[in-house]
């Protein structure tokens, strides 16, 4: 609508323009729409988001040291790590006085366990400085110091405390990722092959996860095309098949399967009861990677038989009968016509199976054995375990990463408004 | 299963019976580990396995031994309490919080909807093991960790998705015209509110509430991490008993979980039908 600047502007019956008026309603109803989301935002932001983003510090904090030992970290700062020469007088007195304060504030066994997962011994290097360090009131500190322990005569340690005294690392990282800095030259390098673990479980987490991720597609698939293709009063009866393991709790079906799987257990039995095996072959199924795939297989078929099937019922039916009766062999028909069409649902399935397989961590914890846990379980036993909260921090973070890029892939080819609750 | 037209040839004939029977294959693959689980939580014997007198359906083989300890011990009937505890207010708090989110989201003049939308239902993408840490480090800094008040703020964050998905959901089938046609016939705003969307979204906010419970019930990585044995719940209990000592009490407790689950099914089910009778759609 065109109007001439002065007396024809729309005017509400205030006499306010009509577009001010318009816009300061929607201005309002914008207002309300965010105050209703507001608390629920909140809520998420600091009870999900804040921790989340928290983890992602405590993966690059190093503050520890320069926290517990500040002097020691400044007069340190002059010293040539890779000179192969010992830190001078001065170091010494301020690490004696460090480790007084952090005696008195009950803080020097924190930093020795801190210092422990870099290189161990340092542990007990500060319980026992800790100790004897009270009888140390006058110079040389260094002779005394190294009296009560002749490692803090060795180079080593001090380049272990110097290469740890800036507030952020990427130790954690390199760590996840079986590489190491050197203490003795600060060059990064891989680890040996026996002491790698991070990157074979994390190819290990991916082997499996792509394994259950295809097996629920070949399992899933004929039965999502049968229920889709029967009539709606069968497949209603039917789909509670899918729908009750869905909904049945994990832990159940977990247990389920170790009742089944153990060596002493259902399946054990019946072979034996039918001749397949003999009471000494025994089969172990469970306690390894084959009880792993099988459980994850069958806890998260439905997740690949729902979409398919929502997908595959959009279908028409039509479209290969008109491919049967131009001529084309029932499986050309299949194969050309009606396959490419299920491709939606094939890939909201199998992004969805994988991603929920790659951070699976209660099935693997319990039926995993040591060849059949996943990378989560890596992330418990730091949190719990070896209490590395940096390591188990930092390997959470790449696990996030994964996700994340995997979920992007999936709202880009499904679009996340079209995520289904079964 | 529909009769076969007669012109088909004989392979085609074996193929079509092979392909239900594989159907009824996986179909028996997905439900029998259920099945299983029942007979033997009657086991007289501690084992999770068939003993011969179970087979011959003999009386002496069976016993509700393993029920009468679920019902008795300190610690099933500690972790019944806290389970039912931690989900009801976890419930609450994630379907007060997700409605009124939901019907913020469903609303004409939203801004930056699709980032809100993702940042409410992240919880839900991010896997269980991730934000389990997280939480655990950030709750145990401020003083949360092994408390019943973390476990539940942490189970509602888990619940809320669910809730915003399922009430925008039934939001959008809602005919904006039912408000207006309140408002101009003199009903005020929050008349128009209880009068005409609550009854619409009823159905919405259950089926909401109920995915967050049984979110809260079944959920074992999170109640591991932020809570303690103060805050066990029913997963938690089996966790760490098939962990330590495997007791057929925890195929009771899943013989209980699955009938649970049964009746939730039940109720899901007849909600959805109410809401596609209230649409005017007939019910599949």
């Amino acid at each position: 609508m065109e109007q001439s600047p002065d007396k024809n502007i729309l005017v509400t019956a205030d006499g306010i323009p009509l577009k001010t008026s318009l816009a300061r309603a929607q201005r309002r109803s914008k207002f309300v729409a965010f105050m209703m989301v507001f608390p629920l935002l909140f809520f998420i932001m600091i009870g999900f988001i804040v921790p989340i983003v928290d983890m992602l510090f405590l993966s690059i904090d190093n503050s520890i040291v320069n926290r517990i030992l500040p002097n020691t970290v400044e007069s340190l700062k002059n010293w040539d790590p890779y000179a192969n020469e010992l830190p001078d007088e001065a170091v010494y007195a301020s690490m004696v006085d460090d480790i007084k304060k952090a005696k008195k504030a009950r803080e020097h066994t924190k930093i020795g366990t801190r210092l422990n997962y870099e290189s161990s011994g340092f542990a007990s290097l500060f319980r026992k400085a800790g100790r004897k360090v009270q009888k140390i009131d006058k110079p040389p500190y260094k002779e005394a110091l190294i009296k009560t322990d002749k490692r803090w005569a060795d180079i080593y340690t001090w380049q272990v405390i110097k290469q740890n005294s800036s507030d952020l690392t990427d130790g954690y990282y390199l760590a996840a990722f079986d590489f190491t800095r050197k203490f003795t030259n600060g060059k990064v390098e891989p680890l040996p092959e026996k002491d790698s673990i991070y990157i074979k479980l994390f190819f290990r987490t991916l082997l499996l996860s792509t394994l259950i991720t295809f097996l629920t597609f070949v399992i899933g698939f004929p039965v999502s095309y049968m229920l889709a293709n029967v009539p709606t009063r069968i497949s209603n009866i039917l789909i509670i098949f899918v729908l009750l393991p869905f909904w049945t709790s994990l832990l159940v079906r977990t247990t389920s399967w170790i009742a089944l799987l153990q060596q002493e257990g259902v399946i054990n039995d019946f072979l034996i009861l039918i001749g397949i095996i003999s009471e000494d072959g025994r089969l172990a199924m469970i306690h390894n990677a084959t009880g792993t795939v099988i459980a994850m297989t069958h806890i998260l078929l439905p997740f690949m038989i729902l979409p398919l099937f929502s997908v595959m019922k959009t279908i028409p039916k039509s479209y290969l009968r008109a491919a049967i009766s131009l001529g084309a062999h029932p499986w050309v028909a299949f194969w050309r016509i009606y396959f490419p069409n299920t491709g939606p649902g094939i890939g909201a399935g199998s992004i969805l199976v994988f991603i929920l397989a790659i951070g699976y961590y209660i099935t693997p914890a319990l039926v995993g054995g040591s060849s059949g846990t996943f990378i989560s379980n890596r992330i418990a036993y730091h949190i719990s375990n070896s209490l590395n909260w940096g390591l188990g921090s930092s390997i959470g973070v790449i696990l996030l990463v994964i996700v994340l890029f995997l979920f992007i892939l999936y709202d880009r080819i499904i679009g996340i408004k079209n995520m289904k609750l079964g | 299963m529909s009769r076969l037209p007669s012109y088909l040839s004989l392979p085609e004939r074996i193929w079509h019976y092979m392909f239900w029977i594989i159907c009824f294959l996986v179909l028996f693959f997905l439900v029998f580990p259920l099945l299983v689980i029942t007979p033997l939580s009657f086991n007289a014997v501690p084992f999770f396995t068939f003993t011969k007198e179970m087979l011959a359906f003999e009386p002496e083989g069976y016993s509700l031994v393993w029920y009468k300890e679920f019902f008795t011990s300190l610690n099933w009937q500690g972790a019944v309490k806290n389970s039912i505890i931690i989900a009801f207010f976890a419930t609450i708090i994630s379907t007060f919080l997700g409605t009124l989110a939901a019907l913020g989201l469903s609303r004409e003049h939203m801004p930056f909807r699709t980032l809100i939308m993702s940042l409410l239902i992240s919880p839900m993408i991010v896997p269980l093991i991730i934000s389990a840490a997280g939480m655990f480090f950030f709750y145990s800094r401020i003083g949360l960790q092994g408390t019943h008040l973390g476990v539940i703020l942490a189970h509602a964050v888990l619940g809320t998705p669910f809730v915003v998905i399922t009430v925008t959901a039934t939001l959008t089938g809602f005919d904006n015209n039912l408000i207006r046609a309140s408002q101009s016939l003199g009903a005020s705003p929050t008349k128009t509110f209880f009068k005409v969307v609550v009854p619409l979204i009823t159905p919405g906010v259950i089926s909401g509430a109920l995915f967050a419970f049984v979110t809260s019930f079944d959920e074992v990585v999170v109640v591991l991490f932020v809570g303690s044995y103060k805050q066990r719940t029913i997963p938690w209990q089996m966790f760490s008993g098939i962990r330590e000592q495997i007791s057929p009490t925890i195929l009771a407790a899943a013989t209980l979980l699955i009938l649970i689950t049964i009746s939730l099914l039940t109720t899901l089910e007849l909600l959805r039908r109410r809401t596609e009778r209230l649409r005017g759609v007939s019910p599949s």
